[in-house]
């Protein structure tokens, strides 16, 4: 009879041990690399889509005035993806897919997803604020490195038509009721934007609830599909072909 | 208890381990992909968004 408790008691620890090196670490490395790959798909068939005449475009395209983006309309339904997130300091094969609205079940955990898009605030390529959340743990944890980008580094939206260029401007710690920074200049309510602004809100801090950290971004430059890649984004791949 | 589970299969011992790290597998599968994903939800809730929620 002791001996069962012991080994019941054992194994109990076992489990536990292996619940947090799937809470922290091989949990995420998992759910990401999923994300990430759904994120690949999408930009796949979005590359798929280009038509045939467009194909010669050159692979490095030079970014034009984010008036001339067009603005995504944004999605009726709840969890509809359209477009998808690419930030070079989060590593080459950092795609995650940003889908309409903010729900748990629907959006943030989804294996496929990850990032979701505040419904009502601004879309990409509209003056305004496109405001999305996404874990910072757990769940693929798309946002886990917010606080490590740097003022100026980049972060594409890409969409069927293109990519949104953005450049992260600074990040910011508040409590879980500001909405204001949800506001089309954020933290400022009543104020008329003149910039496309990309606002990114995830937990803080890490593996808490208790404030928010938040990124924001703005939109430098426009990269139509037809025209060419980001250079950002077709470096590694056009290195690979000389090498 | 895992005593009494090594009795209990059958065939000779290269079997019975087959067989247990089979179990050990489908055992890891599930609990990646159903207990520890509720645990996490329920007794570590994240919330990443600005709002009254």
């Amino acid at each position: 009879m002791v001996g069962v408790v012991g080994e019941l008691l054992i194994t109990a620890g076992v489990v536990v041990m292996l619940f947090l090196i799937w809470y922290l670490w091989l949990g995420d490395v998992i759910a990401g690399s999923a994300q990430n790959d759904a994120g690949h798909e999408l930009r796949q068939q979005w590359q798929a889509e280009v038509p045939e005449e467009a194909e010669a475009a050159p692979l490095i395209g030079q970014p034009q005035d984010p008036s001339l983006a067009p603005v995504i309309a944004e999605p009726t339904a709840d969890a509809e993806r359209f477009a998808a997130m690419l930030i070079p300091r989060f590593g080459a094969d950092y795609v995650r897919t940003i889908a309409q609205g903010v729900g748990l079940q629907s959006v943030l955990n989804d294996p496929e997803t990850g990032i979701g898009h505040y419904p009502g605030t601004a879309m990409p390529g509209e003056v305004g604020n496109f405001a999305v959340a996404a874990h910072r743990t757990t769940y693929g944890a798309p946002f886990n490195r917010l606080l490590e980008l740097q003022e100026g580094d980049s972060i594409f939206i890409e969409s069927a038509a293109g990519w949104y260029q953005y450049a992260f401007r600074s990040s910011d710690i508040v409590r879980p009721t500001a909405v204001d920074v949800l506001e089309p200049v954020p933290r400022q309510p009543g104020v008329v934007p003149t910039e496309r602004i990309l606002t990114m809100t995830t937990c803080h801090p890490l593996f808490s609830a208790a404030e928010r950290a938040i990124g924001y971004a703005v939109m430098t430059g426009w990269y139509p599909r037809e025209a060419g890649a980001p250079a950002e984004l077709a470096a590694p791949a056009s290195a690979a072909a000389v090498g | 208890m895992y005593a009494a589970l090594w009795r209990t299969l059958p065939g000779p011992a290269w079997v019975r381990v087959v067989i247990l790290l089979v179990l050990a597998t489908a055992a890891l599968a599930a609990l990646v992909t159903w207990v520890f994903p509720w645990a996490s939800a329920t007794l570590l809730p994240q919330d990443v968004t600005v709002g009254d929620s």
